[in-house]
């Protein structure tokens, strides 16, 4: 790890500020940088401290709720409003890393997690072009079970912008089923950016994640009219059955009325570089009934157009699989017993 | 700050990454100094790695070379830890994880370094009650909490509950995650006092006040692991301690 | 020496157990103290430089930069490296030869741990690459037998038994490369006084260390004290002396002061050993009656190119049925990673997935129950070499583990067992390991408090080991174990021997047996020449201690305090020393732990998600000395049959020769969610042929067949044969 400069911000404006100096970066709960900065992948030579300006406040005021940045996500999972408004969210939250790393990590920190690709992670591959941009893509010829059928950056291994990486968060997973809003503030004032345009696709910069820039400042996430309240549901597939990234996750929420399907809300983990959000499955469900083959109509136009690598091409079918059942288990009003 | 700049070529390729992409991302990859040039000659006889090839990076400038030595100098701040009640004021380079601070500098061992990664929950101790991975806290970051360590859970020569449970139970082979596993009981027995919600919540629908079933333990004591594998013996420390505590 | 003899009266050995594990309480309170937790005045902290290409040399080391880094004291490299005398499994920068991607190249020494892996990284490293071999399944034509050892056992006349069958399973299974990670690093301390090397290290075998190191510096063994009174895991791993330990005090010479080295996580994975991944050919040929007529079994497991490791899967196999012929191999494929070594059960691991699971697929297809099949083919003695067991109850064991099951409400049919989404299995699969001993030496004191020491130079990895000692002498001395003090992992303690191959319990407790005896003999010897003593005159023989006492075994009414004894011998503790010797008939039986193990499974239908609901295992392994250790190690061992069947696998890159997943958040071991009900008992039938104590080893056992017994349960679940350990989610979708 380089030596760095810690600064511990008192006010946003300042954080911002001393953002725009070379390699600075803003820690939140440290869960991923300081993991990042252990493997030398990430160098920064300032950490702004943000954990005591950043708002850990959520407050709904109307129709929708604002989440402070500074909101672990052990309290968000487990705060009043957001398990009776948005369980989707709740249950994402408490599917992801471990009791210890949730009370940790920030709202803010979780939406900039970087991907757990090998390749990136270690830096003696010498070609990943999300950490050495133009090196190649190491995982493309190499172990890619856990990596991206959908929106990946082609190519092959020696190709200068290839990226298979996938994002890991479940809460983003949600969020983007949620179609979440995210406040930021930066040297311009501040601006919001919606869900789906938060998280990037690698196209010829894998080197990127999101669409904010260094010196901007995640300030809050918003959540707009709670819909899936009564009927939503997060499924996560993995290796073991607990603190282990996804291999396929499902954010699953519908807004019914008997049978009926008003609107559905649908969005995978663990297949892309982003929250993988289909409109096109959501727009499928809405005004059908809720029913086995109208999930798995959803399921397949979600899957459209995923491309495996060597390793994955079972993602396809388990993310089809994994979304009926968790539309299926949305659709049951009163959930009883262990059925996920 | 660029009189501080490391000339480690992969930071300066980091610096790329940092740079925002707009308007268009640029279709070549990002235009490299000579020096990453020659890492990239390297990471291509790497990539190769079948023909004999010998490359190299050509010798640097005396100037680079002090850059990058001076670039090492730790950055030290002062830090008060409060650990068990006491507090304890130290200067510390930056990059000291918590851990370290207690291990090293404390000579605090109970917490133990199992990862450093956030992966296994052996260091796990509680900040202002709180269970967290005290390997990837900044030491910097934890200046004025309370901290409490397995050493400081006992009161005198009396056990904390969960420790006697542990120890009742045989929660345990080796010992070296035991730390982690009783901060992290601990705090468990807190958060569920407090109602918290776990996955196996939502997975058997009980979202309102969940009672705390052995798969309720399990799922909550899943980060920390224990090699030895005495999991069984945790989860009958963890409900033994949990019905001594409502009670 | 004790008679392994039958009539001689053996000490009641669970007259009384210890309740809870002797180092329970400086475990629960973190004051137990591991390898690198020493305070040393002025230690520096080194960290070990390892190479990123799989193979060639490194041309050269440019450390003009490093060495002016802050903190920085020294650099060592293949290119200024002092001469020691090297193993040929450990890499200590004696030559610039790359034998894979992770050995260590250079050590850096500094004042802090930060700035000697900040240093580390500013090396400028030349290398020149070779052809490196990559690629197990690829290299498998290119199989070679073993330089030495691996053997293949033959009986019978495999074609004409062939020739007889009326059914014939002929498949591959394969078990991946998987790397112990106990809890603790690997972790040394070394400083040196003069030519007098203190280390503390975190070992498997004090003793081992102090000799290699000894070796490697070219002084006297007694010249290096290893001390570790506690060892945060092992599994083989920290049975061997590897790099580090050499390294650290090669830096602590070099750096001219102290030194602590511990691996970071991703240098647990290929510089201290892993275990081998195995192909493994099993053909069962068997009659219409389910009579095994054949069985091979050919095992291939990769090797480093720096020296041969076997994984010996096939070994148990020409013990375990009695088959009228049986062929059995080992073959070797050599790749450019690090070594191979010994990890939990070596050989009968990996060795039970492929023929148990060939097995169950007998069963299967002859549509025989699959513990009647076991039964059939029952060796009442062992097949090798004829030789009688010294103890088998394994009959005992299947019955009993399948009534705790539940085993009769099992459809041999599979897929027909559904519960909402799970479809439910059942499997089993036979337990087993080779039973060992060494010679171990104890020093036994009587005490002026009133308390009993015990003392010997071994370790306690997580086992028992304190627990069972403490246990052996009060059981031997009649008295309260809470009153005995043990001290281990110090080799200045009289010499015992490596934690491993589930050797220690049949090893250390006959040596503190003989040295508590001994002692006691010498106690008796001055109370008997004491006037001052009610024992006086009697014969030292007729002498016993019972609750603190010395009383006649012929009057009971004649007794003394044994404080009153050593307090009238100017309050000098009374010790003995022994070693204990290994029986002279040990040629003329065979002894083996025996066990049966049963496995539930849920497989979701949707997401083809495996959770391990329970696990019955029932175990033959002598006398279970301590309940509470006992039972918990062969937990442990089951724990890590789930873990081999569902989720270890070191993932190796074909290209660069690097394991990807060197982590714990990838390199997954069960966490605590994946454990369910786990129902463990031992038939407690003591094996006096084997030992006086009749305990056998219990750390291997619980892994082996474990493994197979899930994957069979899972074809029960499924009707879905996965060869291929371990059973994921895609492996059950796409089979």
């Amino acid at each position: 790890m380089n030596p760095f400069n810690y600064q511990r911000a008192t006010a946003p404006e300042e954080a911002v500020r001393a953002a725009s100096a070379h390699g600075a970066k803003f820690l939140g709960g440290g869960t991923n940088l300081v993991d990042l900065m252990k493997y030398n992948v990430e160098h920064p030579t300032t950490l702004i401290d943000v954990t005591r300006i950043n708002s850990a406040q959520i407050n709904t005021t109307g129709d929708t709720t604002m989440i402070g940045a500074g909101v672990r996500n052990s309290d968000l999972a487990n705060h009043e409003s957001i398990r009776t408004n948005y369980p989707l969210l709740s249950q994402a939250l408490l599917s992801g890393a471990s009791p210890q790393l949730r009370n940790m990590a920030t709202t803010g920190g979780n939406l900039l997690q970087r991907t757990r690709c090998y390749y990136f992670m270690d830096t003696a591959f010498p070609a990943c072009n999300k950490r050495i941009p133009g090196s190649g893509c190491a995982a493309i010829q190499g172990f890619n079970r856990i990596h991206a059928i959908l929106g990946a950056s082609g190519g092959g291994s020696k190709d200068a912008t290839a990226c298979i990486a996938t994002n890991p968060s479940d809460m983003n997973v949600a969020l983007a089923a949620l179609n979440a809003t995210v406040h930021v503030t930066g040297p311009k004032g501040n601006r919001t950016i919606p869900f789906a345009e938060f998280h990037r696709l690698p196209g010829t910069t894998p080197q990127l994640d999101t669409n904010l820039q260094p010196d901007e400042l995640i300030t809050g996430v918003e959540l707009p009219v709670p819909k899936f309240a009564k009927h939503s549901y997060y499924l996560k597939v993995r290796d073991r059955q607990s603190y282990a990234f996804a291999l396929v996750s499902v954010a699953a929420g519908l807004e019914m009325t008997g049978n009926t399907i008003h609107s559905a809300g649908l969005a995978l983990g663990g297949v892309a570089h982003k929250p993988w959000r289909s409109l096109e499955a959501e727009r499928s469900l809405t005004g059908a009934t809720a029913s086995p083959a109208a999930f798995k109509k959803a399921a397949d136009l979600a899957l459209a157009g995923a491309k495996p690598q060597e390793h994955n091409a079972f993602k396809i079918e388990l993310a089809k699989q994994s979304i009926v059942r968790a539309f299926t288990l949305a659709a049951q009003e009163q959930r009883q017993g262990a059925q996920a | 700050m660029s009189s501080e700049r490391c000339i480690d070529s992969e930071e300066q390729i980091q610096d790329q990454i940092e740079t925002p992409p707009e308007p268009n991302p640029p279709d070549q990859p990002p235009s490299l100094t000579e020096i990453e040039l020659s890492r990239r000659s390297f990471v291509k006889a790497a990539g190769i790695l079948g023909a004999a090839a010998a490359t190299g990076i050509p010798q640097l400038a005396a100037a680079q070379e002090a850059q990058a030595a001076a670039a090492t100098t730790p950055q030290t701040m002062s830090v008060t830890l409060k650990v068990n009640g006491t507090a304890k004021a130290l200067s510390l380079d930056t990059r000291t994880s918590l851990l370290d601070a207690l291990r090293e500098h404390l000579d605090l061992t109970g917490s133990k370094k199992g990862c450093d990664h956030g992966q296994c929950g052996a260091c796990t101790v509680l900040i202002d009650g709180r269970r967290v991975n005290s390997c990837l806290t900044l030491a910097v970051t934890a200046d004025g909490a309370e901290i409490t360590t397995i050493e400081g859970l006992a009161q005198g020569d009396t056990l904390h509950p969960v420790q006697a449970a542990f120890l009742e139970h045989d929660g345990f082979q080796c010992g070296y995650c035991t730390p982690g596993q009783i901060c992290s009981a601990v705090a468990l027995l807190k958060e569920h006092k407090h109602n918290t919600l776990s996955t196996v919540s939502f997975e058997t629908g009980n979202t309102t006040n969940p009672e705390l079933t052995d798969n309720e333990i399990r799922e909550r004591m899943s980060g920390n692991i224990c090699r030895c594998a005495a999991y069984p013996n945790i989860v009958a420390a963890v409900r033994a301690a949990a019905k001594g505590v409502s009670a | 020496m004790i008679a392994i003899d039958d009539k001689v009266p053996h000490p009641k050995l669970d007259r009384r157990q210890l309740a809870t594990r002797y180092d329970a309480l400086a475990k629960v309170t973190g004051r137990a103290k591991y390898a690198a937790e020493f305070r040393v005045e002025n230690v520096a902290y080194a960290c070990i430089v390892q190479a990123n290409i799989p193979s060639g040399s490194v041309a050269s080391i440019d450390q003009a930069v490093a060495s002016r880094a802050a903190g920085v004291y020294s650099i060592i490299t293949p290119f200024n490296a002092p001469k020691v005398t090297v193993p040929g499994n450990v890499n200590l920068l004696q030559d610039t030869t790359v034998f894979y991607s992770g050995q260590p190249i250079a050590v850096v020494v500094a004042r802090s741990l930060p700035e000697a892996e900040q240093a580390a990284r500013l090396l400028r490293i030349e290398y020149k690459g070779q052809p490196a071999k990559l690629g197990f399944n690829g290299r498998l034509k290119d199989a070679r037998a073993p330089k030495r050892g691996g053997e293949g056992a033959h009986r019978g006349d495999p074609a004409a038994s062939l020739a007889k069958a009326a059914v014939i399973i002929d498949q591959t299974y394969s078990t991946p490369v998987q790397n112990h990670n106990p809890m603790e690093p690997h972790a040394t301390i070394a400083s040196w006084e003069g030519d007098k090397l203190n280390v503390y290290d975190a070992t498997q075998g004090i003793s081992g260390v102090q000799g290699s190191l000894a070796r490697a510096f070219s002084i006297p063994p007694k010249n290096v004290n290893v001390q570790c009174p506690y060892t945060g895991g092992g599994f083989g791993t920290k049975g061997g002396v590897w790099s580090h330990t050499y390294l650290a005090a090669m830096a602590a010479k070099f750096a001219q002061r102290p030194v602590k080295l511990v691996l970071g996580r991703e240098q647990m994975f290929g510089p201290v050993g892993s275990r081998p991944n195995t192909s493994q050919h099993v053909k069962l040929a068997a009659s219409s009656e389910g009579k095994l007529l054949l069985v091979q079994h050919e095992s291939t497991c990769y090797t480093s190119l720096m020296a041969d490791w076997i994984e010996s899967a096939a070994a148990a196999t020409a013990l375990l049925y009695d088959s009228e012929s049986l062929t059995t191999a080992h073959n070797l494929v050599d790749l450019n990673l690090g070594m191979g070594t010994w990890m939990r059960a070596p050989g009968e691991a990996t060795g039970s997935v492929g023929l148990e699971i060939a097995l169950d697929e007998l069963a299967d297809k002859l549509k025989i129950d699959p513990v009647q099949l076991r039964l059939i083919n029952y060796a009442d003695k062992d097949p090798r070499q004829g030789l009688p067991w010294s103890s088998k109850n394994l009959r005992e064991c299947y019955s009993q583990a399948a009534e705790r099951f539940g085993w009769s409400k099992r459809n041999a049919k599979p897929g027909q067992h559904r519960e909402g989404n799970k479809l439910i299995g059942y499997g089993m699969a036979t337990a087993n390991y080779g039973a060992g001993r060494r010679p171990s030496s104890a020093v036994v004191r009587f005490l002026p408090n009133g308390r009993v020491y015990v003392g010997v130079g071994t370790q306690d990895l997580g086992t028992g080991t304190y627990t069972i000692l403490a246990q052996t002498a009060a059981d031997t001395l009649f008295m309260d174990p809470a009153l005995v003090d043990v001290q281990l992992g110090d080799t200045t303690l009289p010499l015992s021997g490596g934690s491993g191959g589930s050797t220690t319990a049949a090893s250390v407790c006959p040596g503190v047996y003989d040295a508590a005896v001994q002692a006691r003999l010498k106690l008796a010897q001055l109370a008997v020449a004491d006037a001052q003593s009610p024992l006086h005159g009697a014969a030292a023989e007729d002498v016993e201690t019972r609750d603190g006492k010395l009383c006649l075994k012929s009057d009971g009414s004649k007794s003394e305090l044994i404080t009153a004894v050593i307090a009238r011998n100017g309050n000098t503790p009374v010790e003995a020393t022994a070693t204990s010797e290994m029986p002279k008939d040990r040629n003329t039986f065979s002894s083996h732990s025996w066990g049966a193990i049963f496995a539930e499974v849920a497989v979701d239908a949707d997401t083809h998600m495996v959770q391990v609901r329970r696990m019955v295992g029932t175990y033959d392994i002598g006398t279970l000395i301590n309940h509470t250790t006992g039972t918990n190690q062969l937990v442990g061992g089951v724990v890590w049959g789930i873990s081999m069947a569902l989720h270890e696998e070191s993932l190796i890159d074909n290209t660069y020769g690097r394991t990807v997943n060197e982590n714990l958040a990838e390199y997954h071991v069960p966490v605590n969610a994946d454990v369910h009900e786990i129902d463990v008992t031992a038939i407690n039938i003591p094996d006096y042929r084997f030992n006086p104590l009749g305990a056998r080893g219990i750390g291997e056992i619980g892994i082996t067949g474990a493994a197979a017994a899930i994957v069979n349960a899972i074809y029960n679940a499924t009707g879905k044969r996965i060869r291929d350990l371990p059973v994921t989610v895609d492996k059950i979708m796409q089979a």
